[in-house]
């Protein structure tokens, strides 16, 4: 075959594969949202995946919150003192967390922990027949399966989100007044001043909401549509990872051109 | 009215690509028989239960149970049908996350409103009925392999289906749980008036129980009659299969090309 005609073919190939398993990704999203009622019937199953994918992620968020907190502390008082805006030190954590690090670096975890946990599981059940069991006995799996873990990853996000910028507040806060010496008066009442809810935290709750639906989704696609076998499982969690952190970055920008316009 | 047999294959043919499993399949499963379908690996017996089951459509010819066509109907009447069906799977399929009481009480709970004191006596009887009654605190990943089919059956008659349907249900068992399995399809068969489909390839144990067999072979029904019919056929490849003969009508090689030319042209 001419070299030139396989490259193109492959490429082709390529680009029709990721098409078809975007729309295969939407078509699960659509029909998970219109199985939703069917789901929220069986509560106590969103319940119980918000205690596996929330609560058990608290550990990983508050400890990445508080370092995260504690060098943009560090790193704010060094530039902000240069030109003698030390006080300023509380603005500038708590916006970048609240904008930016807290949605962001929290979906990122999130695609880590919670997401790879989502994929291998549902990859797992796949392998071992415990979905075909289900559909066979009338139940669906979307139903039962994907719609608790969804909706468990939709709410908890923007939770997870809040609770890593509020902690990170706290390490910032913790470096600048008691370790530096920044007036603590200064720090709570520049933050007070300056941080908007609207367009600050409103909007950071936005992105960790729609970051939300993006790993979740990507991580129960991966789990949903991965080959029943052991290989074919260990890559859709990997692919799970990394489609997630770049879906997370890629849509944060946009996110955030959109924010900034407004 | 209700028909005779509970499942009729039609003319059925399926594939994966251009690659054909089944060429033209009649079969019909009559109501309070069990019906073994028998044939070698990769032959496309399991397939035919997940047709049964509505799982994938046939490319040509029509699956019926209880005389609805199954790839005709929608979510809901596949569904509606579905209730209707039990089906073990090869290696019993039983939720991990839940306990052997759970997995047995889990279509109860999907699809009535029993309350859980009934649900209990239900999973109970259910569970004694496949001699596992003192196991249903375990998890199920504490289970042995025929522990878990002997669960996986109690969850697939839960509902008191009227088709039961065995996915392998000897594959890989020691000969005491083998045969328990075999005096159990039998007696549930018998005691719930169901109708019992049973894809398999030990050739004792079909011969044992069933009413019916059907061999399938090359996409198609290469045999059929009942155990004494077929012991006695002087067809080649029942012959073989039967008594486990490595020479016969089924190669033991893989289409493959000249092996000479293919060792030398390798080098």
């Amino acid at each position: 075959m001419n070299p030139i005609f396989k490259i193109l073919s492959n490429l082709g190939n390529q680009v029709t594969s990721r098409i078809w398993r975007l729309g295969s990704a939407a078509r699960l999203f659509f029909l998970t949202l219109i199985y939703s009622g069917e789901s929220f019937k069986r509560i106590h199953l969103t319940i119980r995946e918000i205690y596996f994918t929330g609560v058990m992620s608290l550990i990983i968020i508050i400890v990445s919150a508080f370092f995260v907190g504690m060098v943009l502390g560090l790193q704010g008082y060094y530039t902000l003192q240069k030109y003698g805006s030390s006080e300023s030190i509380g603005v500038l954590v708590a916006l970048a967390l609240l904008r930016e690090l807290g949605p962001v670096v929290t979906a990122l975890l999130f695609a880590g922990r919670a997401g790879t946990a989502i994929t291998a599981e549902i990859g797992l059940m796949k392998a071992t027949e415990q979905l075909s069991a289900m559909e066979m006995m009338a139940v669906s799996p979307i139903a039962r399966i994907i719609g608790p873990r969804f909706w468990a990853g939709v709410i908890s996000m923007p939770i997870l989100a809040s609770i890593f910028s509020m902690v990170g507040v706290m390490g910032g806060y913790l470096v600048a007044v008691p370790i530096i010496g920044v007036d603590h008066g200064a720090f709570w009442s520049q933050m007070n001043v300056n941080v908007d809810f609207r367009f600050d935290v409103v909007n950071g709750l936005i992105k960790s909401f729609v970051f939300g639906v993006a790993c979740t989704i990507i991580a129960l696609y991966e789990g949903f549509d991965a080959p029943p076998t052991a290989e074919g499982v260990s890559r859709a969690t990997t692919r799970t990872v990394v489609t997630s952190s770049l879906t997370v970055l890629g849509l944060d920008f946009i996110l955030t051109s959109f924010m900034i316009a407004h | 009215m209700t028909q005779k047999n509970i499942v009729e294959i039609e003319n059925l043919s399926f594939g994966y690509g251009n690659r054909m499993l089944h060429k033209g399949i009649n079969m019909v499963f009559p109501r309070g028989k069990v019906t073994a379908i028998m044939g070698g690996s990769g032959c496309g017996k399991t397939t035919i239960l997940r047709l049964i089951g509505g799982q994938i459509k046939p490319k040509v010819g029509q699956v019926s149970v209880d005389g609805k066509i199954v790839h005709k109907q929608d979510r809901h009447g596949i569904y509606e049908l579905r209730r209707k069906m039990g089906m073990l799977f090869q290696h019993g399929a039983l939720f991990t996350d839940l306990s052997v009481f759970d997995n047995v009480a889990f279509p109860i709970r999907e699809h009535t409103k029993l309350p859980e004191s009934m649900i209990r006596d239900l999973v109970l009887m259910k569970l004694n009925a496949v001699g596992l009654r003192g196991a249903h605190k375990l998890m199920s990943t504490e289970l042995s392999g025929g522990m878990a089919r002997r669960v996986a059956l109690a969850r697939a008659i839960a509902l008191d289906p009227d088709i039961i349907m065995y996915d392998e249900p000897f594959a890989g068992l020691d000969p005491i749980s083998m045969a328990v399995i075999c005096d159990l399809i039998r007696t549930l068969n018998d005691a719930l008036g169901a109708t019992s489909i049973i894809v398999t390839h030990d050739v004792e144990e079909a011969f044992s129980f069933a009413d019916y067999i059907y061999f399938v072979a090359d996409g198609v029904v290469a045999a059929e009659g009942t155990p004494k019919e077929l012991s006695k056929s002087k067809l080649p490849f029942v012959h073989q299969f039967v008594h486990g003969e490595k020479d016969g009508p089924v190669p033991f090689h893989y289409n493959a090309p000249n092996y000479k030319k293919d060792i030398y042209e390798s080098v």
